[in-house]
């Protein structure tokens, strides 16, 4: 009873929001921070003019004659039923209105395919479900996954609320950094199944798709964060793949990549350190909570007949499948893909202690970097 | 029906559960196939209802996100395959022999079995939902490989769209055979009632379109089971191709939904306004014109996979000339009005709202089919929002429009026209606050199928919901009026609506069992168009 009541009050307080963020309510799509996408939001602005205007016009002669041309006002219906001028000219005008939108669009269509002379190219890979991006040019590798908060937060549990986190749902752990004012090449493909990689504010989306690379071009012009979705249904994980691109300055942007390189030597340095229980527990929450949680659930009982259980699971618990249970995250197994590219040695050994130790597993098992390494081909 | 005595005993019908198993009257089969489809309306309508609840507010209540998938996938199946088109097929059965003179379909055995293989298909559908794994949830569109990651219920979900296509190509031919064959002398093709024409056009479309779809779904069943690799790229195959093929079905398939409700619009608004059809030929050729190009335009359903230029171009252009011939309809409509003397009974308002908000769906498709700015509109809520308004109040409505139109000749009562006209206003209420915020949505930025969303989307998504609700519970009214109307009431005369033209209103209300066992002579007044 409770819960409904709750439930309730939620719902109250929500209609009290309108007020507060009156100012955020998007009626309209955004003009967006590139020149293609304040030229796709004219194109859209000049396409709804044209209907509305259509629309007042047909039907207000609709309602004229729905007031005027009743039996109830004594009218004798006309005789007539045809009229070829009439319907010759209802045909040209429609038809030279739609070249007349057909030819700015053509236009803009050509600009937004030219990919050609780009300063930086970023491909941006689906995965169920995160994304991955490389940075070509500069040989760096970033996974992006949905923020912790969010993670929390979009448990089907009474306790949460997701109105307390703005970003809900749009933020990343990792955002995809890029530098303004260069024209930029964004590939886009997919490891497993189709998504689609979409920021508003950018003017466009387009598909990633696994075994073949999509060819697209932006260039930011003021740095900001922006933020976006994966467009393409691709599973149970759908909604909670985002997209946030950090647009900062050049000089910026390439601090940011040598930083994040020493970060990740630094952090590969220290994955292949022997740890403590307690600091394997603690990383191997947090691995579990992005990479995990999506599939196997908070509580780790997976979803019955899709995704397994890994509380009290054969897998997770029968010490003889310790070696089993390494294996099965560096290198996938069904629907389950291969974490031994986006997760190192440190972070594979936290996340099997941490699975063989939560959930009432409680085995005992502490698995290091070390035992991960030796399970590497 | 039973009761009316017959003039000739030796084609007593079988009465009680018999009487329905076994029926090849082409009444009782549109009989059949009308009220399949109303329990489907509401099956998924629930479903539909499941959704809202969900996205009633942000954060998960209710259910978990691929259970919410698997409504999204299943109410879509549900409300084209088992509510839409199997209305269209009943309304075609009742009406089509009555319209054009002919005592029954052509094929009355195969007419049978086209309907009784569909509610054996829609319970394997359904069934699918409580399989290790759960209901297909990858969307109706069934695009691979998420398709293929579907557990248990991925052959049934196969098996089921063979058997529905089954059903609808055999209903289809039925049509056509009946409509080439069995018209009353005098009745040339271009004297057939508009709803006739409409409904060949259709039957032609389904028979072109649906061996399409079987190819494709099962392409899929051998990619999963027997190792080919048409669609994945692993193998040489290409997921695009899927889409290709999937589309070259789907889209004349909205156009199967759509076209037969132009022909009810086009019978009823003459009807009210008292008035006859105005540009009967130009209808028939808008119609026709629809139907060819709906071949060619397939593509910009897919227009964010990543074509070359040159083919998005075609397809934005060829996407772009159809709004020629339908705005040829609804300039046609608007003038079958014009000065004539119009009543407004639940028939004619829903088929005037039919034409204002199907057109509105028809002006977001329009700038859905303008490439770059599809590029911001795709997969998101602003899809769901036009295709709402073209298949809901559109396609449904003109469905509903059609029940109240031919309700006194089915059951030989008039039907409650103060609680249709309460019906009328509830549905068109309901569905625009539940879908016209939904513009608003996809162009704020929310994707379509997710279960969950930030903040900023919270608000419309609470009206939507409210609208969805509303509108849900305000079809319970019309169960309700069509049983009222059934039991008794007002008794219809044969010729129900004062400006009525056309065959079915020259035999009694209700039709007797057998009609048009000799062919009617034909008035040179009856074959005014
Ligand atoms: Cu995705």
């Amino acid at each position: 009873m409770t819960s409904i009541y709750k439930k309730i009050l939620q719902v109250l307080f929500l209609a009290t929001l309108p007020l507060t963020v009156l100012a955020d309510w998007g009626l309209n799509m955004r003009e967006g921070v590139t020149p293609i996408s304040q030229k796709v939001y004219d194109m859209h602005m000049v396409s709804l003019w044209v209907v509305t205007i259509i629309g007042i016009v047909v039907f207000g002669i609709m309602f004229w004659s729905i007031f005027h041309h009743r039996k109830s006002r004594g009218v004798k219906p006309a005789k007539f039923s045809h009229s070829t001028t009439v319907e010759i000219i209802w045909t040209a005008i429609p038809l030279l209105i739609i070249i007349g939108l057909a030819i700015p669009a053509t236009k803009l269509l050509i600009e937004m395919d030219d990919t050609s002379d780009t300063a930086l190219t970023v491909k941006a890979v689906g995965y169920q479900w995160k994304w991955k991006y490389e940075y070509l040019e500069d040989d760096l590798t970033i996974y992006s996954n949905l923020d912790e908060k969010s993670v929390e937060l979009s448990q089907r549990v009474d306790s949460v609320n997701p109105m307390e986190h703005p970003d809900y749902l749009l933020d990343v752990d990792e955002p995809l950094v890029l530098p303004t004012n260069t024209k930029i090449r964004i590939l886009t493909t997919a490891n497993d199944v189709i998504h689609a990689w979409w920021v508003p504010d950018l003017g466009w989306k387009r598909d990633a798709i696994p075994g073949f690379i999509n060819d697209n071009w932006t260039m930011i012009n003021e740095p900001g964060t922006y933020r976006g979705q994966c467009a393409e249904i691709c599973g149970k994980g759908h909604g909670y793949m985002p997209i946030v691109v950090k647009a900062v300055s050049m000089d910026e942007y390439k601090t940011w990549v040598a930083e994040k390189k020493q970060e990740q030597v630094a952090a590969a340095e220290a994955s292949s350190k022997e740890m403590s229980m307690e600091e394997l527990m603690t990383k191997g929450e947090a691995v579990y909570k992005a990479n995990c949680l999506a599939c196997h659930q908070a509580n780790g009982e997976g979803v019955q007949g899709v995704f397994p259980a890994i509380a009290g699971s054969q897998l997770a618990t029968k010490p003889e499948n310790l070696q089993a249970h390494i294996t099965q995250i560096i290198y996938g197994k069904n629907l389950m893909p291969a974490f031994g590219e986006q997760l190192n040695d440190g972070d594979i050994a936290s996340v099997v202690t941490y699975t063989r130790n939560a959930f009432g597993n409680d085995t005992g098992d502490v698995v290091q970097a070390a035992d991960v390494a030796a399970e590497r081909k | 029906m039973s009761t009316v005595a017959h003039e000739h005993d030796h084609h007593h019908a079988p009465t009680g559960l018999k009487r329905w198993i076994f029926s090849t009257n082409h009444k009782d089969i549109g009989t059949l196939y009308l009220i399949f489809s109303l329990m489907m309306f509401f099956i998924g309508g629930a479903m539909a209802m499941i959704i809202r609840a969900e996205l009633f507010q942000p954060g998960l209540q209710f259910v978990d996100p691929q259970f919410y998938n698997s409504m999204v996938t299943v109410h879509a199946l549900i409300m084209i395959f088992g509510a839409v088109m199997p209305a269209g097929v009943g309304l075609a059965n009742w009406m089509i022999p009555l319209m054009i003179g002919a005592p029954d379909m052509a094929l009355p055995r195969m007419n049978n079995m086209s309907f009784w293989i569909l509610p054996f298909g829609f319970a394997l559908l359904i069934s699918t939902l409580f399989m290790n794994g759960g209901g297909p949830a990858g969307g109706w569109t069934m695009y691979p490989p998420l398709v293929l990651q579907l557990g248990d219920a991925f052959p049934f979900l196969i098996f089921t769209v063979h058997i529905l296509g089954v059903s609808s190509i055999m209903g289809a031919i039925n049509i056509i055979a009946t409509v080439f064959n069995m018209r009353a002398p005098g009745m040339t093709l271009m004297k057939m009632p508009l709803f006739v024409w409409t409904w060949v056009i259709t039957a032609f479309l389904l028979i072109a379109s649906l061996p399409v779809l079987a190819g494709a779904v099962t392409m899929l069943l051998t990619d999963k089971y027997f190792g080919t690799s048409f669609f994945n790229a692993a193998g040489g195959g290409d997921p695009v191709l899927f889409q290709h093929i999937f589309w070259f079905f789907g889209h004349p398939e909205v156009y199967i939904l759509a076209l037969p409700a132009f022909g009810i619009v086009s019978t009823i608004i003459p009807t009210f306004a008292r008035k006859p059809l105005f540009g009967y030929a130009s209808m028939v050729y808008a119609t026709a014109s629809i139907a060819i190009l709906s071949f060619f335009v397939w593509a910009h359903h897919m227009f964010t996979v990543g074509m070359p230029i040159k083919g998005e171009l075609f397809f934005m252009y060829a996407t772009m000339l159809i709004a020629v011939p339908t705005g040829v309809k609804v300039f046609n409509w608007m003038a079958t009005m014009w000065r004539g003397a119009m009543t407004f009974e639940a028939p004619m308002l829903f088929s005037i709202a039919f034409v204002i908000l199907f057109t509105i769906g028809g002006f977001s498709g329009l700038m859905l089919g303008i490439t770059p700015v599809d590029f911001q509109y795709h997969d998101t809520y602003f899809v769901v929002a036009h295709f709402h308004y073209v298949l809901l109040t559109g396609a449904v409505f003109s469905l509903m429009a059609a029940a109240y139109y031919w309700l006194p000749k089915w059951t030989g009562y008039m039907y409650d026209e103060k609680l249709a006209k309460i019906h009328f206003w509830l549905s068109t209420i309901a569905a625009n606050v539940l879908f016209f915020p939904q513009h608003f949505l996809g162009l704020a930025g929310m994707p379509r199928r997710i279960p969950d969303y930030n903040i900023v989307f919270a608000d419309f998504n609470m009206i939507s919901s409210i609208g969805g609700f509303a509108y849900g519970i305000s079809q319970l009214l019309f169960v309700y009026i069509v049983i009222k109307c059934a039991l008794g009431g007002k008794k219809a005369k044969a010729q129900a609506w004062e400006g009525a033209k056309g065959l079915e209103w020259t035999v009694p209300s209700p039709a007797p069992f057998h009609t048009f066992e000799t062919p009617p002579k034909l008035t040179k007044s009856m074959l005014e168009n």
